[in-house]
């Protein structure tokens, strides 16, 4: 079997997990950015209301980082849930069958997010 | 089949029976928890996509959308969906947090057991505190 830990650990191959690693972060960091500039708009000056909030998603600057912040949160949920459902789920069917249910969840939703936001 | 006794192999995760004996430092408490709020926000995902498209789509929605929350819907009263809101912002705040303290480590390698404790108490500290506040404006206010 091939070695997992140690210097001498197989440090090559599919889904070995730096691309997850990865992945997790960089989408973490731009959530992160995103989430600075929604309350940096939310605490201007100006009674919050529906004009001052739908106000903040008409800009087109705007709409493409939600899209993009949206496509972040699709990758870091999967690659979480996935670590969730490797950790608990020992049975291979039931692992499978939760994982499609993950990305057929994750996907819809996107979907929804994503004609909402384009159709302001 | 009576295993209950039986020892984890090597290799083997421990069971939850066996590991809920052991008592959990700080920043396992922050790791735990940093899983729980991501599995609550995945589960709450058409909640919140629910609130983003009445809150933005009109004026109409936008009212239908704040009156959940006052008033409630013919099925749920209003401070229900408070609740669920409040979860989403504790486990948001937790998240959130928790994940920069990780970034911190990754970016400064700061892995000394002193800075985990410490970091982890800051992240407690931090996202119930405004956790709070926030729910003070949100149930009050």
């Amino acid at each position: 079997m091939a070695q997992t830990f140690g210097s001498k650990r197989t440090v090559v191959g599919a889904h070995y997990g730096l691309r997850d690693w990865l992945s997790q972060r960089v989408t973490a960091s731009l959530m992160a950015l995103f989430t600075l500039a929604l309350i940096v708009q939310v605490l201007m000056p100006g009674e919050m209301g529906y004009d001052k909030w739908a106000g903040i998603f008409s800009h087109q600057w705007m709409k493409v980082l939600t899209f993009v912040v949206i496509v972040a949160l699709l990758v870091h949920v999967w690659v979480g849930v996935r670590d969730i459902l490797m950790d608990y789920v020992k049975s291979v069917g039931a692992r499978l069958t939760l994982q499609v249910a993950t990305i057929v969840w994750l996907v819809g939703c996107a979907g929804w997010a994503i004609q909402v936001l384009w159709r302001l | 089949m009576a295993n209950t006794a039986r020892k984890a192999r090597p290799g083997e995760n421990m069971r939850l029976i066996d590991a809920l004996g052991y008592r959990l430092p700080l920043a396992g408490l922050v790791s735990i928890l940093h899983r729980a709020s991501g599995l609550v926000m995945f589960v709450l995902l058409p909640f919140i996509i629910w609130m983003f498209d009445t809150s933005v789509t009109s004026e109409i929605s936008y009212s239908q959308f704040t009156s959940v929350f006052r008033s409630g819907t013919g099925l749920l009263p209003g401070w229900f969906y408070k609740l669920i809101a409040l979860a989403l912002i504790w486990s948001y705040l937790h998240h959130l947090l928790a994940g920069l303290r990780h970034l911190w480590m990754d970016a400064t390698h700061a892995v000394t057991k002193e800075f985990g404790r410490q970091s982890a108490v800051v992240t407690l500290a931090v996202s119930i505190v405004l956790t709070l506040a926030l729910g003070a404006k949100l149930f009050f206010f």
